[in-house]
């Protein structure tokens, strides 16, 4: 399991540099599904099957369909390269690093990687969540199904013909 | 057992991965999809939470981060589509009116 956990975020961490390097869409839409399957995994090892599940079908399949459906609607080819400035180049990786090592830091000293025992795992089954779900999260739920109803709409008026 | 920090890691780096993407990236497409690995760093941090410590309402937050995702996925797509449509492009340099 541990050997898994670990297999599984470098796959992961791997996919995502290529998502953020490839200059074609499709390639990093491809490289995010393969981040979104590997982090399911990740998932699935620390006991949540229903998000696991969730992850893959509404993630992995509903979104990234979507998404690659506009990148073959719009065809979205390969970005231009232009001229970048150099602060950009010089500044940003270091700035990047910096950030990570931030949070790094704080992970790190708010939570000492020493193998406590942890307590025991949630029950992520579909029965669990759902009676949480329709017990103590009601109103978000309610107001979920509005922001869906608000973004269907949205998503019919921006992408009309005549706008 | 792999130890929380780890779990936090792998979720700190994907997060910063993310917002990298969004900066060096110009076509809008590819920045959309940035931000949903930004997102799902997150969501790997409310699930190792949840796991470490016994307590379902981490997973509940991640059912609604994928929920608030696929309508922002819509709606961010169907901006695309309308900037397309009105200025034939997807770089983002080239949508500068709102720029001084």
């Amino acid at each position: 399991m541990t050997v898994l956990f670990y297999i599984c975020a470098a796959l992961a961490i791997l996919a995502a540099l290529n998502v953020i390097r490839q200059r074609t869409p499709v390639y990093s839409a491809l490289s995010l599904i393969v981040v979104l399957c590997a982090l399911a995994l990740v998932y699935l090892l620390l006991g949540a099957e229903f998000m696991a599940v969730i992850q893959v079908i509404v993630y992995a399949g509903a979104i990234m369909v979507l998404f690659v459906f506009v990148i073959m609607l719009l065809n979205a080819g390969k970005e231009t390269s232009r001229q970048r400035s150099r602060l950009a180049r010089w500044l940003g990786v270091p700035l990047v690093t910096a950030f990570l090592a931030e949070i790094l830091i704080a992970v790190w000293s708010q939570f000492p990687p020493v193998a406590a025992s942890p307590p025991p795992p949630p029950d992520g089954s579909p029965a669990a969540i759902g009676t949480l779900l329709f017990r103590s999260y009601v109103l978000p739920f309610e107001v979920t199904s509005i922001l869906i109803l608000v973004a269907v709409l949205g998503a019919v008026v921006l992408a009309k013909k005549e706008f | 057992m792999v130890p929380l920090s780890h779990y936090l890691a792998l979720s700190a780096i994907l997060f910063v991965l993310g917002g990298a993407g969004f900066i060096i990236r110009r076509n809008m497409i590819s920045v959309v999809m940035c931000i949903e690995l930004m997102l799902n760093g997150v969501n790997l941090a409310f699930i190792a939470f949840s796991r470490f410590r016994g307590n379902l309402d981490g997973q509940l937050f991640v059912f609604f981060v994928i929920v608030v995702a696929a309508a922002e996925a819509a709606v961010g797509l169907a901006i695309i589509i309308a900037v397309q449509r009105n200025r034939d492009t997807l770089d983002l340099e080239d949508v500068d009116s709102m720029k001084l």
